[in-house]
Order: structure tokens, then C-alpha cells, then sequence
């Protein structure tokens, strides 16, 4: 227990400043995660907006790929992009291996498949009869499709919050794709491995619990920022 | 200035960029050097104080990727990595077999010690040799945790039970699959015997409960190896960057560096300077 305190007391520390390098690690982090969290969205909303609504062939085969890529282990999605990015591998030339870029790669591949199934079912909640209602009283495909999005926003947002948990607490690809260099590529992860097999367990979980106010807050922060839409819609 | 001038900018930026980057490739090679290195060397934190004074003195850019034994050499093998600085000395052999790497050098060395219980169960303490003490281990008189995980560590290890002539089995010995760090905590909470360096042991801030029970013995002597990779590996490798940093860290001034590591930290020495000593010689010489 008592390197429960010591690690709590550590994440104190670190949250106010104290220690420049940690710091910096949580910035990093923070920068990687919400990137890839952004391409993630970019990729995975549309094709989920399409697995909604859309009627195509192939339609339940991708939605059983998104559902599947959900449980996609992290060191495998690691594995992946490394051997893409080896020197020896087809973007070689781009010496992109154990960037902060190659790290955004791997999270987004990560959290992708996340936002595209979850979207999907959130839209897909939404009541049909609504949808139709919409087409009803003329309102364009696009415009329909914005107010099921707005029916949907909590639900959505939900999407958002899942996509960065999954970037920002994997640890496998990270490691792999980023190599854990001092300063460039180490993030909240996997410094916390990095203290742990140091045999430094207190730093270890302070980075834990850093990482989990990271999460809060980001949550709270998009969460703010829905209830403010929602109030200005009423 | 005009939109129209900041978008060509832009776009030249784009396109000449990566160009740029190209042709700075062929020449002077100012691409980061890679070592790839074990997870144990990295833990102790030498790498971290040695980097920066290779990097100011070289002027090259040198990224530490520190992974398991294995992956490091392998990493090596297939020229995804300039250098490998491993204590791995029968893989790292057959890494020089393959003919893809300059001469494998000895670098350092430091020694594993045997924790155990502080009440010390198997009477490993009054062991006189490491054969003895790999025998009282073997009676299971309590666990034994092996690391488990092919690690140099782990390698040294199994060298040790082979020596006694032993093969461990049985409801004692138990492999966790681990790090060090990790493997520490479990005989910790199992009360339980095991092998570690003693950096980590140092560096642990896990110590209730466990105590040194055997140490000092050339067998436990763990040697550090540097391996330049060259252009045999793979086309891109940084041979000139690997190699720089073969030669510099058996340099007079740096084995200095690497002998006093460890005071400030850990109140003694983690690392014994080895360069141009005999490896057989060190292992045998007791």
C-alpha cells in the first residue's frame, strides 16, 4: 500500500510541474493520442455514418470487420506498421520508425475500427421512424442526416471519448513503433513500463494515475462542450 | 504579401522538402544512429548518462531502442539496427557468424547476484561454490523464479543449472515471463529464491524481504558486448554512425565514465570497465 501513496503523491508532483521531463511526457501524450484520435474520427465516422444508413453489398461483412477490429490487440496493430516502417520494408525510405508520426499511425489503426462500429451503432439507435419523418417533411439527405447526428450527439460523443481511451492507454504498438526514446517518443505508457521493469513501482503507477486524470480530463472537457451545444439547441 | 505567394511557398515547401531530406541522406548521413540494446542495460540508467556525451562528441543522433536480448539481436541480424550492445554471449556469436557485423568487442561487465529469502531456506549462503549453491537451490526448499523470458538474464540462468548439472523442474521452480523488475516482485511476495543483476537489485525499491545469498563468484559475471552492424545486414544502414559508437565506448575516457556510474545513484558501482580484457579469461580467472 504504501507504494500506492508514494505513486499517488508522484502523480501530484508531476500534475503540477515539477518534474520538466515528465511533463513533457504527458504533452506528448496527450498530442499523440488526440491526433490519432482526430484521423480516427476523420476515417471511421463516415464509413459508420455508411454502415448506418447506407444499404450496399459488402455492408455486413464491414460491420462485422469494425466489430472485429475492435478487439484489434495493440502489439499486433504495433507489429504491422513496424515491419511496414523497417528499412528494409515498403516505406522504409520514409524513415518514419520510431517517430512520434509512426506512433499517431499506429493509435489511429488502433482507434479506427473503435469509431467506425461504435458510431454506427449509435446512429442506428436512432429512432427510423425519426429518420423517415425527416425525408417526410422534405428535409435534403444531407440535412436528415445532420439531425440524426444531432439526436445522436451524446451517443457520438461517447464514440469520440472511446476512440482516445483506446489510443491513449495502449501500450504494445507504442512501445514497438515508438522504441521508448527519451524525449521524442516516450508517452505515459510507456514510461510506466519503462519504470516498472526498472523495478520502480510507486513512478510506475504515478504515471498510471496521470494518465487516468489525462483521460478525466479530456472527458470532462468534451462533455462540457456537449451539454453547451445541447442547451444552445433547445 | 499575397495569398498567392503564401500558397506557393507552401506547396514548394511540400514538394522541395522531402527532396531536401533526400539528398542529405546520400551525404553526410546525419540520419540517427540506432543501438539496439537490452531492456536490463537501459534499466540501470547508464545509457541515459553515456547518450548525451556521444552525441555531443560524434555529432551524430543516437536513438537507444531497448528491447529483449533476442529482438536486439535480431534487429541487428536483419540491419534494422547501426549497433547492438548485448550480454547475450552465445547469440551474439552467432550474430558474428552471419557475416553482417564488424568485430564483436567486449565492453563491460557486471555481476548478477542470487537473492533470496532472508531467513534463506535452502542454506544457499553457505554454499562454497555456485555449483553448490545452484544444488541447494535445486532441493526446493523454496521457489525458485526464473525470469522465463530468453532474456540475457534468463540465458545466464539456465547456463547456471546446466553447469551444476541440473535440470530444474518440478513444483519449486517457477518461470514468470518477465522483467526484472516484475520477477523481483513476485520472490518477493513468494518469498521465493531468484537471479538478478544487481543494478536492478539496487535500483529496486523492493528489498524488504529479499537479501543477497550468493555473490562475488566469476560465474556470475555478466559480459557486455558491442556489435557495429554493417551494410551486409541491410543497405541502409548507418555503418559509419554503428561503428563511431563501437570505438567510442571502449575509449580510455568513456570505460572511465562507465567505472563510476552508479556512485551518485546507488552508493557503488553498477559496471566494471572491460575493454581490451579477455572474456574467457575474466570468466575463468577465479
Amino acid at each position: 500500500m504504501e507504494v500506492v501513496l508514494e505513486a499517488i503523491e508522484g502523480a501530484w508532483q508531476l500534475l503540477l510541474g515539477r518534474d520538466e521531463v515528465t511533463y513533457e511526457v504527458l504533452w506528448r501524450s496527450l498530442r499523440i493520442s488526440l491526433t490519432a484520435t482526430a484521423i480516427a474520427l476523420a476515417l471511421g465516422l463516415p464509413v459508420g455514418v455508411g454502415l448506418a444508413i447506407g444499404r450496399f453489398p459488402g455492408r455486413r461483412t464491414l460491420y462485422t470487420l469494425a466489430n472485429t477490429g475492435m478487439g484489434l490487440p495493440p502489439i499486433v496493430v504495433g507489429l504491422v506498421v513496424t515491419v511496414l516502417l523497417w528499412r528494409s520494408g515498403p516505406l522504409g525510405d520514409l524513415g518514419l520508425l520510431y517517430t512520434p508520426t509512426a506512433m499517431v499511425t499506429a493509435q489511429a489503426a488502433i482507434a479506427t475500427p473503435v469509431v467506425t462500429a461504435l458510431s454506427a451503432a449509435a446512429l442506428q439507435q436512432v429512432d427510423e421512424e425519426f429518420r423517415l419523418q425527416m425525408r417526410g417533411i422534405g428535409a435534403s439527405r444531407l440535412r436528415s442526416l445532420w439531425e440524426v447526428g444531432r439526436e445522436a450527439r451524446l451517443p457520438l460523443l461517447a464514440v469520440a471519448m472511446a476512440g482516445f481511451g483506446a489510443a491513449i492507454s495502449e501500450v504494445g504498438a507504442a512501445l514497438m513503433v515508438g522504441g521508448n526514446l527519451q524525449g521524442e517518443t516516450r508517452v505515459l505508457t510507456t514510461a510506466a513500463v519503462l519504470e516498472a521493469s526498472r523495478g520502480r513501482f510507486a513512478a510506475a503507477l504515478a504515471f498510471g494515475f496521470v494518465l487516468l486524470v489525462v483521460a478525466l480530463a479530456v472527458n470532462l472537457a468534451l462533455t462540457l462542450l456537449q451539454q453547451r451545444g445541447g442547451t444552445q439547441g433547445r | 504579401m499575397g495569398r498567392w505567394t503564401v500558397w506557393r511557398m507552401l506547396w514548394l515547401l511540400a514538394v522541395l522538402g522531402p527532396l531536401g531530406a533526400c539528398t542529405a541522406d546520400g551525404a553526410a548521413d546525419d540520419r540517427p544512429v540506432i543501438l539496439a540494446t537490452t531492456t536490463s542495460t537501459y534499466d540501470s540508467g547508464l545509457l541515459d548518462e553515456l547518450v548525451p556525451v556521444f552525441e555531443q562528441g560524434s555529432g551524430y543522433r543516437l536513438d537507444v531502442i531497448a528491447v529483449g536480448s533476442g529482438q536486439a539481436i535480431e534487429l541487428g541480424r536483419r540491419g534494422e539496427a547501426d549497433v547492438v550492445l548485448a550480454h547475450s554471449p552465445e547469440a551474439e556469436q552467432e550474430l558474428v557468424d552471419t557475416g553482417v557485423t564488424g568485430d564483436r568487442v567486449l565492453v563491460m561487465y557486471n555481476d548478477f547476484v542470487v537473492l533470496g529469502p532472508i531467513d534463506d531456506p535452502a542454506q544457499v549462503a553457505a554454499a562454497g561454490s555456485i555449483t553448490e549453491a545452484m544444488q541447494r537451490l535445486a532441493t526446493g526448499a523454496a521457489e525458485f523464479i526464473s525470469r522465463g523470458d530468453d532474456s540475457g538474464t534468463h540465458a545466464l540462468e539456465l547456463a547456471l543449472w546446466e553447469q551444476a548439472g541440473l535440470a530444474p523442474s518440478g513444483g519449486w521452480y517457477r518461470e514468470a515471463g518477465q522483467g526484472m523488475g516484475a520477477t523481483l516482485q513476485i520472490a518477493a511476495d513468494a518469498e521465493a529464491y531468484t537471479l538478478t543483476d544487481r543494478g536492478t537489485w539496487l535500483a529496486t525499491e523492493l528489498q524488504e524481504g529479499l537479501a543477497i545469498v550468493y555473490e562475488d563468484d566469476p560465474a556470475l559475471f555478466n559480459l557486455y558486448h558491442v556489435i557495429p552492424i554493417t551494410v551486409a545486414a541491410g543497405e541502409r544502414v548507418h555503418e559509419a554512425g554503428g561503428h563511431t559508437f563501437a570505438e567510442w565506448i571502449v575509449d580510455d575516457e568513456v570505460q572511465e565514465l562507465i567505472g563510476v556510474f552508479g556512485i551518485d545513484l546507488y552508493g557503488e558501482t553498477l559496471f566494471v570497465p572491460a575493454a581490451g580484457r579477455d572474456a574467457d579469461e575474466l570468466r575463468g580467472g577465479s
